[in-house]
């Protein structure tokens, strides 16, 4: 009935910040991030993995914040909503999403922007189809998805790369 | 809801995995991509003792041309397996299978050994695997074991892997410049599993497919290959009559189990659907 | 399209498509939802909930429980009762209703998979979790009451003995010449329609914070809610503790639907748990409990009937209306409400003179239903249009052109309808005119035929809709609900020049605050960026009765005008003693106090803002400076605005696979005045959504026993993007008379019309093979079975 799992010290990168943090095998990345390191940013919708509410970046790539241990960031660098606003990353995406409304009650937002972002950043040349497609992991309750579609569509417009 | 509690252990080589499964036995899982164990563990639904996450072990990573074989180590991700042109090339059912695994997020962390020990037979790489005649190549403390995808997969969830063995990789055999094959299934929403899906696989040559392999994804307890339907259209010109055959031998041969909302007849018709536009597409190429 | 004059004498921000201030906040991940929110010796609760559908509590055994590192309390049913009194859902209005005794957590016996039983408090929500594996309940499975078909047979087992029967509530309706005209009429069509159960899914599961300071007698409660005023009084009334003395906080609120306005139980325990502990307690519902815990609702078996004359006149429209609501009515709202706004929808657009309705509300061992976006809309509109659309088939007259034909006149208002709803101004014609021409109606059609000898089958789907918005104290006020049906907005000008104001409608996401900083601008005569708006604490705002009903724009926008407007007038009265000009010289406008004659600046704001704060002594003696203003808005001319609209759906359906596709989606709305139209339509889009949610994948799908079976994320299928269409939305704006603004509410036509539209399209495609689908969802299965495939 004791809770005998050990506890691990992980080095972790977030947001570009080295973090030392002692941490339980069962916890995983977005109940550390949220609890641990108060980023609240990342959202708990589901804790199965279907929502896409907790989507952060894992040495650059998207997963489900509920879907991978703490323990298992070690070593590894994590990016979240405030990581990827500070440092600008977002940043048209986010100014798309508020000017085409693409968010209500913004819940599902942090996770929507992280899977957009890696969209735009490895299918620059997506289209509309492939946006709704890549976003379909994600979960949003509010909108009707088309303000999101067209948003991340902005971006991709206004990409340099689509321009070549 | 939250994990139950358990003990974490990184090995870094296969010579440090095997110790522990011996210890353990039972009470460890192992942790590949963890996309569906951590799931599962999130909802109670199992209590292991120790998770030994294979992250760290190189032997089980790496994309490899290894003669007439291509080598996909087992911690390989479905995103990588999308993305390698080595795939495309050498086995070109993977990436036609790829989207349709979950989404981005889960493609990211995801790994074929998983899926392919996990064994959920409304999965993709099972399904491919068993497609394209490949072998999963197991290793344990007494040594390596090759098996074949036809001798894999028993029941629901279960596979003739032993305790103590462990996935390394999964071997296809590359595709010959006639190589046919071709993926589709049927999903209510994008990135779910499928209510029914389907690969094929086999050498083509003008309009006649041969040494053909059809593996249904979602119809039973495991990939299931319509080996009478196989026979129908194996080294026969492809005409409507001979599809429609190989429609009626695969609905003689399998019986499906119904899932909340598709029953065992809709998913039978669902296959015969799948079939018959797989096979009629090409037709229709060869004649085009 | 003939504009609409400004609803204030300045218009800068009124009517246009702005982007809301609050939204980059939440883009970079600055909100503050209740779990983000930390208070110190908070505790977590995690309930032990009812494993079956119907149970005999037997014994709880807590000691291994209470053993496990970091747990507090355990707490069951019989010791809240204690401090929590019960309750009994019913509201008076609704004649003969009936419901049974609910506490916090169940006494002794549990009445549907979910009910919650017993609290286990710990440190932390993992400790908690971990306890709750180790408390041993005892129980004794009962016979269930699954089916609603079975619920009133003498046979079957009475949930609530005391109650005599399982019948929540009843309700006829016959405007008397309906067999005469069902006798008279060239065609009838007849149409049993199933509506699967459904339920919310807020990406945001239902959570709370409470927090009892026993040294101030005082509770503050941070709610995931939509309704702040009304939680406070409810906690006021079921622990006994002045209203006063209770904060309800709501800040962002991540997705409500209706699956927030209600009270359940685990509220009442949570609550009780904090008074009982003295600290705070968290409680965050699990995603897999919402399943079983949040409301459902729209479980319905409708058999309705249509009555024509060859020439296409419909003649008369009959119902029957059963619907299960699980084993309680739910508290305050009730639970009979989504039945009774069936009866009153039916048939709502339309010319009809007769109408025939029966309604039975039953109790049943599932979760309890409630109001969820919508209510009771999309049931009528899919009834009302299915059988419209089979009457018009069976006489071959064009769906448009037979709504075309039927519909409520546009200058036949104000009127009552036929199932007695008093309607002030609608747009049916105008609005079917309009979709016609947005969808290219004849070509449309045309490249429908082509399609159709090719194999491809195209089918396209209309549903003309009412909305009830904007309502009284009809709704809830008469029937003894302790439900504000009155808003109001405080606005108060700070000394920069800036505005403050205080509103009793909070923020869900729709835009709420971010229309109320429009209206007020535009009210004041102020830049939009020197308004801030504070919603969702009991404590600031003016009472309220939040958002609900598609009140936010209508009710608080109005009160909202009205403070601004008042306001105004002040600064006004303010310039003028200060300026020494008569108050009919000068106004405000664009931050300044300028002459009207020459539209020159006399002062800005911010210096009158100084003077009236820091130097009134410059100002004549007795002379006070108002400069904050509160205004209240209850509409009392009708019981319900109603708005209408009309939706049309193009979907593909494969017949060999029965899957849908769906093409395209147009909406034309008719809200009245347009605040915010990218907010509307967006709303608007994703209304529809969750409409498409009800017609093609939503349902809580319960076994024979009552065990709920895919209540999780991967099994209970929510509209994802890939599979939705485009949405092309459009306005026609009859504003309100009851009010200056003019607004009528929109949140909830989306869904009200889209299940009807997709329906018909869908029967529209498969009409070549003389077959239809009446039941949703419409999974690929029932289609393939309707074309006799399998």
């Amino acid at each position: 009935m004791e809770n005998t799992s050990q506890t691990h010290l992980i080095n972790v990168t977030v947001n570009g910040h080295p973090e030392r943090r002692p941490v339980q095998p069962r916890q995983h990345l977005i109940d550390f991030l949220r609890d641990d390191l108060g980023l609240k940013g990342s959202h708990v919708g589901c804790e199965h993995g279907v929502c896409g509410a907790c989507t952060v970046r894992l040495d650059g790539k998207i997963v489900r914040g509920c879907l991978v241990l703490a323990v298992q960031a070690d070593r590894k660098r994590v990016d979240t909503i405030e990581g990827l606003t500070q440092s600008g990353a977002a940043q048209a995406l986010q100014a798309a999403f508020v000017r085409r409304n693409a968010l209500q009650c913004g819940f599902c937002t942090p996770g929507m922007l992280a899977a957009a972002l890696e969209l735009v950043e490895t299918k620059p040349s997506a289209t509309r189809t492939e946006v709704r497609e890549w976003i379909s992991g994600n979960y949003c309750r509010c909108t009707g998805y088309q303000a999101i579609v067209d948003a991340i569509c902005d971006v991709l417009a206004s990409s340099p790369e689509v321009a070549k | 809801m939250k994990a139950p509690a358990f003990d974490y252990v990184k090995p870094h080589s296969l010579a440090e995995v095997f110790p522990l499964l011996q210890q353990y036995g039972d009470e460890a899982r192992l942790l590949a991509g963890g996309q569906t164990l951590l799931a599962t563990l999130n909802m109670r639904l199992s209590e292991p003792s120790v998770l030994v996450d294979l992250s760290a072990i190189t032997e089980l990573r790496g994309l490899t041309l290894a003669g007439a074989m291509l080598r996909i180590g087992a911690m390989v991700t479905h995103s990588e397996i999308e993305a390698s042109a080595l795939v495309a090339q050498h086995a070109p059912l993977l990436p036609l299978a790829a989207p349709h695994i979950a989404h981005r997020a889960i493609r990211n962390l995801g790994t074929l050994g998983g899926s392919i020990a996990y064994a959920d037979p409304a999965a993709e790489w099972p399904t491919c695997l068993l497609a394209l005649d490949g072998v999963v190549v197991a290793k344990s403390a007494t040594g390596e074991r090759r098996i074949r995808a036809d001798d894999f997969f028993v029941d629901l969830y279960t596979t003739t892997l032993l305790p103590g063995e462990i996935i390394v990789a999964c071997e296809f055999p590359v595709a010959s410049a006639n190589h046919w094959c071709d993926f589709d299934e049927l999903a209510r929403r994008h990135g779910d599993y499928a209510i029914v899906g389907l690969a094929g696989a086999g050498q083509r040559s003008e309009n006649t497919l041969a040494q053909v392999r059809l593996v249904f994804l979602g119809l039973g307890a495991t990939p299931l290959r319509a080996l009478q339907a196989e026979g129908v259209v194996k080294s026969q010109p492809l005409t409507a009559s001979l599809i429609n055959q190989a429609v009626a031998a695969l609905k003689n041969e399998l019986s499906a189990v119904g899932d909340l909302t598709s029953d065992a007849a809709t998913k039978m018709h669902l296959a015969g659907v799948l079939l018959k536009r797989m096979l009629m597409k090409q037709m229709q190429s060869k004649n085009a | 399209m003939k504009t609409l004059a400004p609803a204030t004498e300045q218009a800068r921000y009124i009517g246009q498509s702005l982007a809301r201030p609050n939204a980059l906040r939440l883009a970079e991940g600055r909100g503050t939802y209740v779990d983000d929110i930390e208070l110190p010796r908070m505790v977590h609760v995690v309930y032990w909930r009812s494993p079956v559908a119907h149970a005999h509590i037997v014994k709880i055994d807590a000691s291994f429980a209470r053993m496990m590192p970091g747990v507090v309390a355990v707490v069951d049913g019989p010791q809240m009762a204690k401090i929590c009194k019960p309750w009994v859902a019913t509201l008076t209005h609704l004649a003969g209703m009936k419901s049974a005794p609910q506490y916090p957590l169940a006494m002794d016996r549990a009445c549907w998979q979910g009910e919650p039983v017993v609290a286990v408090v710990a440190n932390t929500r993992v400790e908690a979790e971990d306890a709750l594996q180790y408390l041993v309940v005892e129980w004794e499975a009962l016979p269930a009451l699954i089916e609603t078909e079975t619920a009133l047979d003498a046979g079957s087992i009475v949930i609530h003995p005391q109650l005599g029967d399982n019948l929540c509530f009843t309700r006829s309706l016959d405007t008397g010449g309906v067999d005469a005209a069902f006798a008279s009429a060239d065609a009838v069509a007849e149409v049993t329609f199933q509506f699967g159960r459904h339920t919310g899914v807020t990406l945001e599961p239902r959570c709370q914070i409470s927090d009892y300071n026993p040294s101030e007698k005082r509770l503050t409660v941070h709610h995931s809610q939509q309704a702040p005023h009304m939680m406070q009084d409810l906690y006021s009334r079921q622990f006994g503790i002045p209203e006063s003395q209770i904060r309800v906080i709501c800040k962002d609120v991540g997705g409500s639907f209706g699956i927030k306005v209600h009270a359940y139980p685990d509220d009442f325990a949570t609550v009780a748990l904090s008074v009982l502990l003295e600290r705070p307690v968290k409680f965050v519902t699990d995603r897999l409990e919402s399943f079983t815990s949040d409301i459902h609702a729209r479980q319905h078996r409708v058999t309705g009937r249509i009555a024509a004359n060859k020439s296409g006149e419909i003649l008369a429209f009959e119902i029957d209306d059963l619907t299960g609501i699980g084993p309680y009515s739910m508290f305050p709202r009730t639970s009979a409400i989504e039945g009774n706004q069936v009866v009153n929808l039916v048939g709502g657009p339309y010319r009809h003179q007769q109408y025939r309705a029966k309604l039975n509300v039953v109790f049943q061992n599932k979760a309890p239903t409630c109001q969820y976006r919508g209510v009771g809309h999309p049931i009528a509109c899919a009834v009302t249009e299915g059988l419209v659309d089979a009457i018009a088939q069976k006489l071959a007259i064009d769906p448009l052109v037979i709504r075309q034909q039927n519909v409520i006149r546009d200058d036949a208002y104000p009127m009552t309808a036929t199932s007695g709803i008093k309607l002030e101004g609608l747009s049916h014609q105008q609005c079917l005119d309009k979709i016609a021409v947005m969808m290219d109606y004849p070509a449309l059609r045309a490249e429908q035929a082509a399609l159709q000898k090719r194999g491809i089958y195209r089918g396209i789907g209309i549903a003309a809709l009412i909305e009830l918005t904007n309502p009284s104290a009809a709704f809830y006020g008469v029937g003894g609900a302790r439900i504000s049906a009155q808003d109001g907005a405080t606005i108060r000008l700070e000394p920069t020049g800036a505005i403050t104001v205080m509103v009793g409608v909070g923020e869900q996401g729709q835009g709420t605050e971010a229309i109320f900083a429009q209206i007020a601008a535009d009210a004041v005569g102020v830049s939009m960026e020197l308004v801030r708006v504070v919603t969702g604490d009991t404590d600031v705002t003016p009472y309220g009765g939040g958002t609900w009903a598609s009140r936010g724009a209508g009710i608080g926008g109005e009160a909202v005008l009205q403070a601004g407007l008042a306001l105004q007038k002040n600064i006004v009265g303010v310039a003028s003693v200060i300026l020494k000009r008569d108050v009919s010289e000068i106004a405000l406008v664009n931050d300044a106090i300028v002459e009207i004659s020459s539209g020159q600046s006399l002062m800005p704001l911010a210096e009158l803002g100084r003077v009236a704060y820091f130097r009134p002594d410059s100002l004549p003696a007795g002379f006070n400076a108002e400069l904050m203003v509160t205004r209240h808005y209850a509409q009392r001319d009708y019981p319900f605005i109603f708005t209408n609209g009309v939706q049309a759906s193009l979907v593909e359906v494969d017949v060999d696979t029965g899957f849908v596709k769906l093409l395209k989606h147009w909406v034309v709305e008719d809200c009245g005045r347009v605040i915010n139209p990218m907010l509307v339509d967006e709303q608007m889009r994703g209304a529809v959504v969750q409409g498409i949610g009800g017609a093609l994948f939503e349902e809580c799908l319960y076994d024979d026993a009552g065990l709920l079976q895919n209540g999780n994320m991967a099994d209970y299928l929510v509209p994802m993007a890939a599979e939705m269409p485009d949405i092309e939305v459009a306005h026609v704006e009859t504003p309100t008379k009851t009010s200056k603004l003019g607004a009528k509410g929109a949140g909830e036509a989306g869904t009200a019309g889209a299940p009807a539209a997709i329906m018909n399209a869908i029967n529209d495609a498969l009409s070549p093979f003389n077959t239809t689908v009446y039941s949703q969802p419409i999974t690929p299965q029932k289609i393939l079975r309707a074309l006799g495939k399998v």
